[in-house]
């Protein structure tokens, strides 16, 4: 298995894309996810989730994603003002996190992850995340060859 | 009873935790002998939302483990009242319809009911039973069958010696993991700042009762209200504990009751290997797949490497600098195993 490098995203990336609207991203962060919703992820666990506002804070890149989880899936959401639950960490530990490489309490301990809000949600997301079965998949598999090569087997 | 046979080899059993199947499959994958898990509810001390296993998660489980050689041993380790008594034997009933291959408990009355409901299902008399002589441990032996106890966390490595050389009962000692002010079983720190603690209803410090918020002082974490900590840029966090918190005494804000650290006891291997225990204990069973690799792969060779040549055992650097990085605290320690002013 190939481990995720350390990396941060140099600090000026962060302040364009901090200035950038942030709803595209967003949805296309949904969009994955609602993919997962169902399949990938179970629907039954989530549902403490419907109507929650969430927030994940990706601090290198300057990306603040919005959204909720509503009847029909997720959604990228606009409202202002506090989320029920805030996840911060920079790019490299969400992917580390997402590839079961890290833990997130070993984040948590070394100050790499904050979860704002509700604890009991972000609790509820962990653990249903960690409790799906995934199939293996490596580094290896985000080079630009390996995302090349997946994408013709999707042909 | 062979009393002539000789003496088993001196095998040593590595325990891991599970939370999940993810979490279970990791653990046999990377060498586990034993998985420890717990069912969806009040039944285990490890009851946080979303976590652990259902009937059908348990089952495929167990069916994983066991096509692997692995056992899996059921966490029933919190105490149940006269009135949810009978959900605590529901539990004891499905862990022995399900195949386990024992279960762990803590209190008196279930043990009774489980001994002589299901007197084939091996009992593990559990850490938070606060069973710390062989007195104790021997009591429940003669009353309850069991096999195996595990030891709370407060003796030296010469008590853990004594208390092996004076029961047939088998020692599972805690080798790796998260440390807490250890009266296990007796806690009440949880229950009296939040209502729930580990020992009625299964989480210590739950979720619903735990607050971070980032505040130009720093990261506050509050529990049920109480600021428990305040963590300045680039300080270690720990779990949200009343006993790892800082305080103010005496006009002076520290650890007053206990500073976070994690157990490492490697270099210790040889030492519990003579003293003949039987298991080693990894905690964590509310930790992500992802830990529960990395540590029992290493643990794994360690006890092999051990075993093969306990005189020239020592852990490498590489072992205690990746455990040292999922580690909970500033520090591992060796915990109450080493007091060398005995």
């Amino acid at each position: 298995m190939i481990r995720l490098p350390a990396f941060t995203l140099p600090a000026p990336v962060g302040a364009i894309v901090s200035r950038l609207p942030q709803f595209p991203p967003a949805l296309a962060l949904v969009a994955a996810l609602n993919l997962a919703l169902g399949r990938v992820i179970p629907r039954e666990p989530l549902e403490p989730l419907l109507g929650k506002r969430i927030a994940l804070v990706v601090t290198d890149a300057g990306l603040n994603l919005r959204f909720y989880l509503g009847p029909t899936g997720f959604h990228a959401g606009l409202a202002a003002g506090e989320p029920d639950l805030r996840i911060s960490a920079a790019a490299r530990d969400f992917l580390a996190l997402a590839l079961r490489e890290e833990d997130p309490d070993t984040l948590f301990f070394s100050r790499r992850l904050l979860m704002e809000g509700d604890t009991e949600l972000g609790l509820l997301v962990k653990n249903t995340l960690d409790a799906i079965e995934l199939p293996r998949i490596d580094a290896g598999d985000f080079s630009p060859i390996g995302l090349i090569e997946r994408l013709m087997r999707l042909r | 009873m062979n009393q002539a046979a000789a003496p088993a080899p001196a095998r040593i059993e590595l325990v891991c935790p599970a939370g999940g199947l993810p979490a279970l499959k990791a653990a046999v994958e990377h060498g586990a002998d034993c998985v420890y898990a717990g069912f969806k509810d009040e039944t285990n001390a490890r009851n946080f939302t979303g976590l652990n296993f259902d009937q059908a998660g348990l089952r495929e489980g167990i069916r994983h483990a066991h096509a692997h050689g692995v056992k899996v041993l059921l966490a029933l380790n919190t105490y149940p009242t006269s009135a949810s008594f009978p959900r605590w034997e529901r539990a004891v009933d499905r862990a022995a319809d399900l195949g386990a291959d024992a279960v762990i408990l803590a209190d008196a009355g279930l043990m009774e009911y489980a001994h002589r409901a299901h007197p084939e299902l091996r009992l593990h008399l559990s850490v938070q039973a606060s069973a710390t002589s062989y007195e104790a441990i021997n009591f429940y032996h003669r009353h309850f069958g069991i096999r195996r106890a595990v030891l709370p966390r407060v003796l030296s490595a010469a008590q853990v010696e004594n208390v092996v050389a004076h029961t047939p009962v088998e020692i599972e000692v805690f080798g790796f993991g998260g440390l807490c002010v250890m009266v296990e079983g007796r806690c009440a720190l949880s229950a009296y700042v939040t209502g729930d603690g580990p020992n009625c209803t299964g989480a210590c410090s739950p979720g619903k009762a735990v607050r971070w918020e980032q505040t130009a002082e720093g990261v506050e974490t509050r529990l049920n209200g109480v600021l428990v900590d305040r963590y300045a840029p680039g300080e270690r966090s720990a779990y949200p504990t009343l006993c790892k918190g800082r305080y103010q005494v005496g006009g002076q804000t520290y650890y007053a009751i206990e500073e976070p650290a994690s157990l490492n006891t490697l270099e210790l291997l040889p030492e519990l290997a003579r003293a003949g225990i039987r298991a080693i204990k990894i905690e964590g069973r509310q930790r992500s797949p992802a830990y529960v690799a990395q540590v029992t792969r290493i643990w794994r060779e360690a006890i092999d490497r051990c075993l093969r040549d306990p005189a020239a055992f020592a852990p490498a650097p590489a072992w205690i600098a990746e455990l040292n990085k999922v580690s909970e605290g500033q520090t591992h320690t060796l915990g109450a195993y080493s007091r060398p002013w005995k």
